[in-house]
């Protein structure tokens, strides 16, 4: 059978059963090779659900905001950002049906973009592992591999590491996590902040970053605060990197990595490499990485005796 | 007031959090006891290093200071049990963090300083205002500048 279909047979099994009242998953987007998040309350809807590597929503950012008890279907990133959300008290593990399944990695709609220079897409589809596009003058198929967001290319998790239901198969694959890092880290402080002023500079203060983040739960975000107001809502580069680093920061020991953020900046901003270094200093200096166990808390909401503190006079 | 004059006279100005009991007590040992050191830092009290929201860094950095001290009580000796633990974490990852984009080693520091280490305290401002006097005014994130001839 395939996946699809054990995918749609077990929501389907769980909402008759009445273990869960609406399967969060993935269904057709209304653009070419897109996907939308869909919520499936009735057991005949589940013809609707696809997986394929269109689905790049992390779909934990949903799932805490519904009363009773729910189902998502959770890609490596997706179990992980619920696993942290459980940590975090924000969604509770009695309500929660996490139904892993494996994934190849999902594509990066700027690099589609980039790579057929600006032609439109009227239709798209995932064949196996080829994207293949079509529109006025444009018949095209590429390798899913070339376009491939950036942090599918360095993951460790396609499979969950932590669910309550596995279909089909799981992936093993060596992941890099940090490999995009140790270039940048060698440049000067100097050509780092360059680099960081340049990047954030042409940011416009959308807050696509922070809503599609699931590890950003607060419900009254510091940037939305004015008593007192941290930093200004300009988009002056300062308040700009203020806001970066604090979203950062706020996301240290819970960001999986799902390269969501860096997916949904209209930008194109990398905002992968400042969460990237928090989660490189997190599993160096606390060995700790985010969405592994419902037991240990966060690293920022504990402490050890004998934590390292070489840096402190 | 030309820039050349502005260099050579230029003065960090570097904003000091000392937990109450014990880096503020050590602050005021150094000062009962007369020793000397470098006027550059402007102290806030605060209950505690845990208190220190790494906001607080930012927030510095950005009005236009040049260097940063946080100072509490030796582990072990938090008035709060654990307060100083939390903190270390806290510090540990705002410090890379701030590295990573290019704020300069030495621009933010850290210390624990008890109540009876007034010595220790005044080394620990030599050591920062030296630091920050050799990396020179603070580049990063500043967005008001304060005024390098006059008060703050």
């Amino acid at each position: 059978m395939a996946l699809i279909d054990e995918i749609r047979q077990e929501a389907k099994r769980l909402l008759e059963e009445k273990r869960v009242d609406v399967i969060i998953g993935y269904r057709k987007g209304t653009l070419p090779l897109r996907s939308t998040p869909a919520f499936i309350r009735n057991s005949d809807e589940v013809e609707g659900l696809i997986f394929d590597p269109t689905c790049s929503n992390n779909l934990a950012s949903f799932a805490n905001r519904f009363e009773g008890k729910v189902g998502v279907i959770a890609k490596g990133c997706d179990a992980r950002s619920l696993i942290t959300l459980v940590v975090d008290r924000q969604i509770d593990k009695e309500n929660l049906v996490i139904i892993g399944i494996p994934c190849p990695g999902v594509i990066d709609h700027r690099k589609v973009r980039h790579r057929l220079r600006g032609r439109e897409v009227v239709d798209g589809l995932i064949l196996e592992d080829k994207v293949v596009v079509k529109g006025r003058d444009l018949k095209e198929d590429f390798p899913i591999s070339e376009v491939l967001s950036g942090s599918c290319q360095v993951c460790q998790y396609q499979t969950p590491p932590v669910y309550d239901l596995l279909i089909g198969y799981q992936i093993k694959k060596e992941g890099r996590p940090f490999e995009d890092l140790k270039e940048f880290k060698e440049k000067c402080p100097g050509e780092r902040r360059n680099f960081f002023e340049e990047e954030f500079f042409r940011c416009i203060r959308c807050y696509a970053c922070r809503q599609v983040c699931p590890a950003c739960f607060c419900e009254y975000c510091i940037v939305d605060r004015t008593k007192p107001l941290w930093f200004g809502k300009t988009t002056d580069l300062s308040d700009t990197l203020m806001f970066h680093l604090i979203r950062a920061y706020h996301t240290a020991g819970r960001c999986v990595d799902c390269g969501a953020c860096h997916r949904a900046c209209p930008m194109g901003i990398d905002l992968r490499l400042l969460n990237k270094r928090l989660e490189e200093e997190v599993a160096e200096r606390f060995g700790f990485q985010a969405g592994l166990d419902l037991e240990r808390p966060v690293p920022l909401s504990a402490y050890k005796d004998e934590d390292t503190q070489e840096f402190i006079m | 007031m030309d820039s050349s004059h502005e260099i050579k006279d230029w003065q960090p100005k570097i904003l000091a959090f000392l937990c109450n009991w014990c880096s503020y007590a050590g602050a005021d040992l150094a000062g009962v006891s007369r020793t000397q050191y470098p006027p550059n830092i402007r102290v806030i009290r605060i209950p505690c290093s845990g208190r220190v929201d790494p906001m607080f860094i930012l927030k510095a950095l950005q009005q236009g200071f040049d260097g940063v001290l946080v100072s509490g009580c030796h582990p072990g000796d938090c008035h709060y049990i654990s307060g100083n633990y939390y903190a270390r974490r806290k510090f540990a990852l705002i410090k890379a963090l701030l590295e990573f984009i290019g704020v300069e080693e030495g621009r933010i520091q850290f210390s624990w300083v008890s109540a009876g280490e007034g010595e220790k305290f005044a080394e620990v401002v030599k050591k920062i205002t030296t630091d920050i006097k050799e990396l020179g005014p603070a580049k990063c994130l500043v967005k008001n500048r304060i005024n390098p001839s006059g008060g703050l």
